[in-house]
């Protein structure tokens, strides 16, 4: 049994908030609810099926359904870190297909900035209880450390360069640029990344994504639902989710899951990296998007340096416009998870809702990933094939 | 630079790990074994996560290693060398901080030797490295 035809994204919505202070976290989950909800021309009343990850307060879809007002006949909880949402999109539509619910909402929120976390320099406990916790926090194993791990492995590897990570930014610049949403609207060059103050090496300040508080909703909806509202028909074609991690102490960082989820996805929708006009790639680091597009098939391993030089993930310059809202690099990057915003990005691709300056032309087939964790451990991976039909 | 004095946590043993913290206060390292399968494995767990027999046993390692990958994390208060470490004879990378060194002299594939490095109040001395 396949998910592709079974389920389309009729909802989509990404709150344009960077800072929350004034807001609760319930409070962000439910206007970004509404939000993707009116987009999809239903209300909370039509809801059966909701999902939501680690950001959720309290106890999670109990809390939440309780906050909304929800009356549920299906609930998933699935938690994979910023690779929870596209996960859950996939879990929607198998939960559709087997008529478990008909309307699934999907949400994500989190106020990191208006909580003043110290999200990519300061280690992160996940309790007493974690297996790994003695053996690795008193090392200080920090998001941006990892990630730096990654990256000085790749480079020994295959001979990657700075200047070649460096041009993921300044490709997600220019399209941040159009985005009046976005943190970060200043087009940067390859000498302003490798420039920027060092955070943990090869990784400098530019490298990083923005840390913004704000969130995100999805609404997955069956087949009939979706042709009967009025919006673009965003059909759910292929997915593939995996989890990668130490191998009980055999590390390798030169890949991630996508290398298995990719694949899956792939196979799943009957098309190929070639075929895909737009991609929305996780973006936590410069990085990290040059590993996921290895693993993804999009080049060889060890060629993404070359792959991404010379603008080629620009929207009208390069072969593979990327994250063209600007990405968790330059727009948003809400609840330091990235998951969700991809999806959104990739939606709007597909309804030719994109800003004009950096929507793609006849975009009708797309790819959406992400990762949740840290590469440099344990994480989670998801990848979406969405088509417009 | 050299590294400045750095208090890491304290690791808290729990039942399963007790005698790999206890060896480490002897200034022992312990690697975990497992007789079904003759694979080491680390963090150390009491079932095998390479095959899942529950025969595993603690084995104590030279301490040698070579560098696996590195970062040093500079947008700190006092920096540091985050590393996994590939430990002699084996095909298994531990997390580790390397210290005693010189930041920018540090290189992958580097070989490296453990010392023990002081953590905050009554924990146990934490498993770290040095070159070579």
């Amino acid at each position: 049994m396949s998910i592709n035809g079974k389920a389309y994204i009729a909802g989509a919505f990404e709150h344009p908030t960077r800072k929350a202070i004034d807001k609760s976290l319930a409070q962000l989950h439910a206007e970004c609810a509404k939000g993707a909800l009116e987009d999809a021309g239903l209300t909370k009343d039509d809801v059966d099926g909701y999902f939501c990850a680690g950001d959720a307060p309290g106890l999670g879809p109990l809390s939440l359904a309780d906050y909304m007002g929800l009356k549920l006949r299906h609930i998933d909880s699935t938690e994979t870190g910023g690779s929870s949402y596209l996960i859950h999109v996939a879990h929607a539509a198998e939960a559709i297909a087997l008529g478990k619910c008909k309307v699934a909402l999907i949400t994500l929120c989190g106020r990191p900035r208006a909580e003043g976390m110290a999200t990519g320099t300061a280690p992160r406990s996940y309790g007493a209880g974690t297996p790994d916790i003695a053996f690795e926090y008193p090392y200080s194993p920090t998001v941006v450390n990892m990630y730096g791990m990654c990256a000085k492995r790749h480079m020994h590897e295959f001979g990657t360069t700075s200047e070649q990570l460096a041009w993921i930014k300044v490709a997600a610049s220019h399209h941040a640029q159009h985005n009046p949403n976005a943190m970060l609207r200043d087009v940067v060059t390859v000498e302003d990344v490798v420039n920027s103050p060092m955070i943990s090496d090869p990784l400098h300040r530019l490298d990083c994504c923005v840390i913004s508080d704000g969130g995100g909703a999805l609404v997955v909806v069956a087949p009939e639902i979706a042709r009967s509202l009025n919006r673009p028909l965003v059909k759910i074609k292929g997915a593939g989710e995996a989890l990668k991690h130490q191998m009980g102490g055999r590390v390798d960082l030169t890949y991630s899951g996508a290398a298995w989820s990719g694949p899956t996805a792939f196979e799943e929708a009957g098309v190929k990296p070639s075929d895909i006009k737009y991609a929305s790639i996780y973006d936590s680091f410069t990085i990290t998007v040059l590993m996921q597009l290895e693993d993804l098939g999009f080049c060889a391993k060890g060629e993404g340096g070359k792959f991404v030089s010379d603008g080629n993930l620009i929207s009208g310059v390069g072969k593979l416009p990327f994250n063209t809202d600007g990405g968790g690099l330059c727009n948003n990057h809400p609840a330091n998870r990235g998951g969700m915003t991809k999806v959104i990005e990739a939606v709007r691709q597909l309804r030719g809702e994109a800003h004009p300056a950096v929507q793609v032309p006849n975009c009708d087939l797309v790819l959406a990933h992400g990762t949740g964790g840290s590469l440099g451990t344990r994480h989670g991976s998801g990848t979406l094939i969405l088509e417009r039909e | 630079m050299m590294s400045e004095k750095r208090i890491m946590a304290a690791p808290i043993a729990d039942p399963e790990t007790q005698e790999f913290w206890d060896a480490v206060r002897d200034r022992k390292f312990l690697v975990r074994y497992c007789n079904a399968c003759s694979s080491p494995h680390h963090y150390p767990r009491t079932i095998c996560p390479h095959c899942g027999s529950d025969d595993t046993y603690f084995k104590e390692a030279s301490g040698n290693g070579e560098i696996y990958s590195f970062s040093v994390m500079r947008r700190v208060p006092i920096p540091y060398v985050i590393a996994y470490v590939t430990l002699e004879g084996t095909d298994i990378s531990m997390m580790t901080n390397i210290v005693d060194c010189d930041f920018d002299s540090l290189s992958i594939g580097q070989k490296v030797k453990m010392v023990f490095s002081e953590s905050e109040g009554d924990g146990p001395p934490l498993p770290t490295f040095a070159p070579a």
